[in-house]
């Protein structure tokens, strides 16, 4: 009953989301630092500091100003950023497309890269070509998004100053868009100039996200390829005269695809954090890098309404992911 | 008359160096069109390295070291790839020993068998498919036609051996390799089954090389049989011939062990251990007087 198991799933959605609220909550009343010490102009009397506590409500005690937030959220209101001086829900909401078009971007590169290398691999197995994928995606495993960034940064900017480094888009291309889904939305409109400039923007940043999930489909996806290639199934194939990379295709790789996407589509939601550093190193405007400046501002309603954003799309990915595989899978889907 | 299959002097060695092992020391064996030849020896004979060997499945770390592959008169093991994948499915088929493993999990039982067939006719996909619905009807599978869209694990162990069967026979090979196509049924789907290959084999008139340990299989199906023991073809000949006037004490002593109705079960004697020590000692004596497995 695997549909029961979803359902379940989506049961538990509320509680978790109200259990991340609640320990983000704690916690940044805890450790120290405070938001409004980060605004004050200098030389504020102390009267000034005590009147804006009070305005943001951090003269309550932390379990009176939870029910409030709480209340608040509940209603669709995620309070006031205190650095920003605006509605928590419209900055997310501004910034939130430009993450999830470099997530999705950067999710597509490694999907093709790591089933390019995974066939490739498997496909030399027990030759030396295949020694020198296994270490190849060993080394792209051990280096982290951020680093990828950096060198990134300095090869692709700096030394060959190929492609743009920073933001978004160039300021000087003047679209009135309608949405801030840049990209689809310029897709639709069959922009494709403008399609062009938001991927070179996106292109770094993208493939810095990309490489070490790359590195983790391919090692997944080879080894499930490596083993289901064993399987009787796909050895009797062969005695029935289908070539090599025939049956990889059809016969092994439904059957890998399935571990793969359960193991490995997880983890698109370490592609999603790493957004927040990688974000921050391209200067694109995503919620990302708008994180970094609400942690350092101590920007405590605006740290709680990104929080519960990256709460929400980890649930929604695993569950997409529970969702595929159950639709991959014919004895899970029926049974 | 060119044997169909005919296999000579073969020699097959796993692994290299200190850790080679023969598993073939110079099996040979025809098989006549038509004809279906029993393949019997105790477990490790090397009689599933055989038909490994004939389908081009042998293990990666094998070889051959000797020794000659023949189908109908053509050399196999020189014969080019593209060439012997053309045979492979159309003229050599291959009923598997255990059907729970041997069909693809996440695939239609249609589109399995569709899949073959326009591998090697020229057939339409919707051909292939009328073609499979007539090959489960054939293997007496009832509503072929619901059957095609479910996937394995919807249907029973014995349904899909004849999913399997239908599979072999699907494109009319002239000789098909059965490995112990029963040892995973359980014993009235057994018997089923063997009259569903017999069945088949009479109308379509493919020859076949039957695996088994089963001497009553032997009796009732195979014309013809071969013993194996250690890689090695001690006996040879006619059913009929080699059951009633064995020639080697080790197909002596097999049939000693194997119960028959005609026989009181406390009868039964075991293969004694001091025959098999003494056949594995000549095998072994034999690997060291040949070159084979020692490079
Ligand atoms: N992949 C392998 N690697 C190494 N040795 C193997 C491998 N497969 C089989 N062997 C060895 O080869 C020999 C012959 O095995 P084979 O499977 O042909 O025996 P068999 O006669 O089919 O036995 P059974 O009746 O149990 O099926 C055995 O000694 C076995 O240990
Ligand atoms: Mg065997």
């Amino acid at each position: 009953m695997r549909w029961g198991e979803i359902i379940k799933r989506l049961v538990l959605i509320p509680p978790t989301l109200a259990g991340v609220g609640v320990i983000v909550f704690v916690l940044l009343r805890i450790v120290p630092g405070d938001p409004i010490a980060m605004m004050i102009p200098p030389g504020a009397s102390a009267a000034d500091i005590d009147r804006l506590r009070a305005l943001y409500g951090l003269d309550r005690s932390i379990p009176e100003q939870f029910v409030s937030w709480f209340g608040h959220v509940l209603s669709g209101d995620f309070g006031r950023s205190i650095s920003l001086r605006q509605s928590v829900s419209e900055l997310i909401l501004a910034r939130l497309p430009a993450t999830l078009e470099l997530a999705l971007v950067a999710t597509l590169i490694a999907i093709a890269l790591g089933l390019a290398v995974a066939l490739t691999g498997v496909y030399f197995r027990g030759r030396r070509l295949e020694w020198a994928v296994d270490g190849g995606i060993g080394v792209f495993l051990a280096i982290p998004d951020f680093l990828w960034a950096l060198i990134l940064l300095l090869s692709f900017g700096v030394l060959i100053p190929l492609l743009p480094t920073s933001g978004r888009i160039d300021p000087q291309i003047d679209v009135s868009f309608r949405t801030n889904f840049y990209l689809f939305e310029s897709l639709l409109r069959g922009r494709i100039d403008v399609v062009g400039a938001l991927l070179s923007h996106m292109l770094l940043p993208a493939i810095a996200l990309a490489l070490p999930f790359a590195a983790l489909i391919a090692r997944l996806l080879k080894a499930s390829l490596s083993e289901a290639e064993d399987q009787d199934y796909a050895q009797i194939a062969r005695a029935r005269g289908f070539a090599r990379p025939a049956i990889l295709l059809r016969e092994v790789f439904p059957n890998a695809l399935i571990p793969t996407i359960a193991l490995g589509g997880v983890q698109i939601t370490l592609l999603l954090g790493g957004t927040v550093l990688v974000e921050r190193i391209f200067s694109y405007e995503g919620i990302g890098n708008m994180a970094i400046d609400a942690v350092i501002n101590r920007d405590f309603p605006l740290i709680q309404g990104l929080i519960l954003t990256f709460a929400v799309l980890f649930i929604a990915l695993n569950l997409a992911v529970d969702v595929v595989v159950t639709l991959l899978d014919p004895r899970l889907r029926h049974g | 008359m060119t044997a169909v299959l005919s296999i000579q002097d073969l020699h097959v060695t796993i692994g290299r160096g200190a850790r080679a092992a023969n598993v073939l020391r110079g099996v040979s064996l025809e098989v006549q069109p038509g004809e279906v030849r029993g393949l019997v020896g105790e477990s490790g004979a090397g009689k599933s390295m055989l038909g490994r060997a004939v389908l081009g499945l042998l293990p990666a770390d094998a070889w051959i070291g000797k020794g000659g592959i023949a189908f109908a008169g053509r050399d196999f093991l020189t014969l080019p790839e593209r060439e012997r994948r053309d045979l492979l499915g159309r003229q050599i088929a291959l009923i598997p020993q255990d059907p729970m493993t041997s069909l693809n999990p996440v695939k239609r039982v249609g589109d399995q068998i569709a899949r073959v067939l326009q591998r090697h006719l020229a057939l339409s996909r919707r051909q292939a498919l009328q073609r499979a619905t007539e090959l489960l009807a054939e293997v007496a599978i009832r509503d072929p036609q619901r059957v095609l869209g479910l996937y394995p694990y919807e249907i029973s162990g014995g349904m899909r051996q004849r999913v399997l069967i239908a599979m072999a026979f699907g494109c009319d090979p002239s000789l098909i390799i059965a490995d112990e196509p029963t040892t995973a049924l359980d014993v009235t789907v057994q018997r089923q089954v063997l009259q569903l290959i017999e069945r088949l084999r009479e109308r379509r008139g493919a020859a076949i090389l039957f695996v088994t340990h089963d001497l009553g299989v032997v009796a009732k199906i195979c014309r013809t049989m071969t013993v194996m023991h250690a890689g090695r073809v001690l006996e040879d000949g006619e059913t009929a011939d080699v059951l009633t006037r064995p020639r080697h004490a080790y197909t002596r002593a097999l049939l000693a062990a194997t119960p028959r109705a005609d026989r009181p079960a406390d009868a039964l004697r075991p293969v004694p251990p001091a025959l098999i020590e003494s056949l594995w000692s000549e095998a072994h004596r034999l690997d060291r007087l040949s070159i084979v497995g020692r490079t």
